[in-house]
């Protein structure tokens, strides 16, 4: 069942539940930073509209700096207004940033210690028609990798409001992913944020008289961005078949939120991780390293397997590359089958 | 600030740039590596600004007032190193630590152990953006008036960089009259003359092109220097570029003009001959006005 303390939202297993993109969050979330502190200033590289940056320049002109498709320019200027005391959100796509601007990001942001807040839009496969080009799958291991960075991937756009806004209060530079298409809404304005923090959406019953056909919790799904609603459903559908499973939403990958995550792999001995992004050096990995430490339980990894993207609608590129809800069941019973 | 100088203080700086050099020789000889050409090209140039021109306080090294310098082009450190250390933001002893372990003088410089310089660098042509930033962060809370000045100090190497480009195509746009960029342009970089690795003339028409004020000087003439930087100052609705022609190693006529010396230290016998030369000229250098 849905966590009760997570107060989500109520519709979301409803063929009718409301979506939005997760980008449109960051938009408005940065709108309302800016109105809470008058440092922050947003800049982008010719995608104003594009990453939601469109809100915050209309209401702040002067505030808001247009660098033109320059991204290195875009984190290199960025730093220099940190320096000066500045709050700088850039917003591109995340190919370009931190896709092409790593290195600046990396010298001038991270190692300079310059607090900047990177929004790269458009990430994992589901940009669809664009094609391979302009599918960043390889963005978390990018930004994970770097000392001093916090890596945030909300799993919609409510998530990405909040978390926009809990930046401002956040001490070192900080990665925010965001999807481009529309996603179901499965958060609420009263679902509790906090960065650094791992939340449980879902926790199977194993109590029969509730009507549940699960008997034991058998193995914890960690997800994070635009497939949290997917793992939701494999989830449901999993205790319709009588296995019981938690899932686990990691929006911040780093830091790492470790507490939560040995907890749950305790508590169900099998670990399932789901990702819009490359296995190999995503959320996932970040998982294993974890546990692989504290806590080796046997571990399946949904997400890209070390191919391109390519065009097609989000729904055919998640099934395409076997991160649709089939893939995540199909990855559960597989771990649980595993287990010594 | 006048725009003219005394020959008493031409003479003072010229003095204090012989020993600049010399703090260098000995700072790369102990290290046993790091760049000899840019830092003994720049020493009149740091002389200049942090014992004349900037608005700064060694005592007071976070004074939210003083003019920023961005160095973009990192490697050249010893040179800011040692022209901090004798402006007195720390000991000169700290000096003979460059490139050891445990030191706050990184082989390019790193804000996290010197918190007294406004940028970590070595990565070439990111410096000028950062320095872009900081002005367009002046400009939004001060508008027009120019109560402090950015300067970005960067290689001629360092302009075959895109970021460098994208840098000066944003501050001409944004008409960033408090933005003083000093390109050490002494032709050469690494693999060697940059009119043979990546030809830059006509450089200054390349700057005017983006709408910058260009100013072109001889890098080691005091007097020469500091009317660019009054003529910068002055010009208020476009960024300025002063194209300082430097010669790489001066001071020392053995390494002056070879790039082989862009990426090497001296060996002790090396050093000694340059010490030798250094303090033979020192004071003797003559001044244009002389």
């Amino acid at each position: 069942m849905l966590n009760p303390n997570a107060k989500l939202n109520t519709k979301v297993f409803d063929t009718d539940c409301e979506v939005s993109p997760i980008r449109k969050g960051f938009g408005e979330g940065l709108l309302q930073a800016g109105k809470l502190n008058d440092q922050v200033v947003g800049l982008c590289a010719d995608l104003t509209e594009s990453t939601q940056m469109h809100l915050f320049a209309n209401e702040f002109k002067n505030r808001f700096i247009e660098v033109g498709v320059a991204e290195q320019n875009l984190a290199t200027v960025a730093s220099g207004m940190s320096a000066m005391g500045k709050i700088p959100f850039i917003s591109s796509y995340a190919m370009f940033s931190p896709g092409r601007n790593w290195e600046q990001i990396r010298t001038t942001i991270a190692y300079n210690d310059r607090k900047v807040i990177i929004a790269g839009s458009h990430a994992g496969i589901s940009v669809g028609p664009d094609g391979g080009t302009h599918q960043a799958i390889e963005d978390i291991a990018l930004m994970r990798v770097m000392p001093n960075m916090c890596v945030i991937s909300p799993c919609d756009a409510i998530e990405a409001f909040k978390a926009t806004i809990a930046t401002l209060n956040w001490p070192t530079p900080v990665y925010i992913r965001l999807a481009r298409e529309k996603t179901p809404i499965i958060t609420t304005a009263n679902t509790p944020f906090a960065i650094g923090k791992a939340q449980i959406l879902w926790e199977s019953s194993t109590n029969p008289s509730l009507g549940s056909k699960a008997s034991k919790l058998e193995a914890c799904i960690v997800v994070c961005g635009a497939l949290v609603h997917r793992a939701l459903l494999a989830a449901k559908e999993l205790e319709g078949k009588g296995v019981g499973s938690i899932v686990v939403n990691l929006a911040t990958i780093k830091p790492f939120d470790a507490e939560t995550i040995i907890s749950c792999a305790k508590k169900t001995g099998a670990v399932v991780t789901v990702e819009e992004h490359q296995i190999a050096g995503g959320m996932g990995s970040a998982v294993a390293e974890c546990l692989a430490q504290n806590c080796p339980v046997p571990i399946e990894f949904i997400g890209v397997q070390n191919k391109f993207g390519q065009s097609g609608t989000m729904d055919e590129l998640i099934a395409h590359y076997k991160m649709d809800v089939p893939d995540i069941i199909e990855a559960v019973q597989k771990v649980i089958s595993r287990k010594g | 600030m006048s725009n003219s100088m005394s020959d008493e203080i031409i003479k003072k700086l010229e003095l204090q740039a012989n020993v600049i050099r010399q703090s260098i020789i000995e700072m790369l000889v102990t290290a046993g590596s790091g760049h000899t050409a840019g830092p003994l090209g720049m020493a009149d140039i740091f002389t200049y600004l942090y014992f004349h021109e900037l608005k700064h306080d060694p005592k007071n090294p976070t004074w939210p007032e003083r003019d920023r310098l961005v160095l973009s082009n990192g490697h050249i450190c010893p040179v800011f190193y040692a022209t901090m250390a004798h402006a007195g933001y720390f000991d000169i002893k700290e000096l003979q630590t460059l490139r050891k372990f445990g030191t706050r003088l990184q082989g390019h410089p790193h804000r996290e152990y010197l918190p007294m310089v406004e940028n970590s660098s070595g990565p070439l042509g990111s410096g000028l953006s950062q320095a872009v930033g900081m002005a367009l962060a002046d400009r939004i809370d001060h508008g027009q008036k120019n109560d402090r000045f950015i300067y970005a100090l960067m290689s001629d190497g360092e302009l075959d960089e895109g970021n460098s480009w994208e840098g000066i195509m944003l501050a001409g746009k944004n008409q960033l009259g408090n933005l003083i960029a000093v390109v050490d342009r002494n032709n050469i970089q690494i693999d060697g003359y940059t009119e043979n690795i990546m030809p830059l003339e006509p450089l200054g028409a390349k700057w005017e092109a983006f709408n910058w004020h260009v100013i072109e000087v001889p890098g080691h003439d005091f007097t020469a220097l500091h009317e660019a930087v009054q003529t910068a100052k002055s010009i208020f609705n476009k960024p300025s570029v002063i194209i300082a022609k430097t010669i790489p190693g001066r001071g020392v006529p053995e390494f002056e003009r070879d790039y082989l010396w862009h990426g090497k230290p001296p060996n002790k016998e090396e050093a000694n001959m340059a010490l030798k030369e250094l303090r033979t000229l020192g004071g003797k250098i003559k001044s244009e006005h002389q």
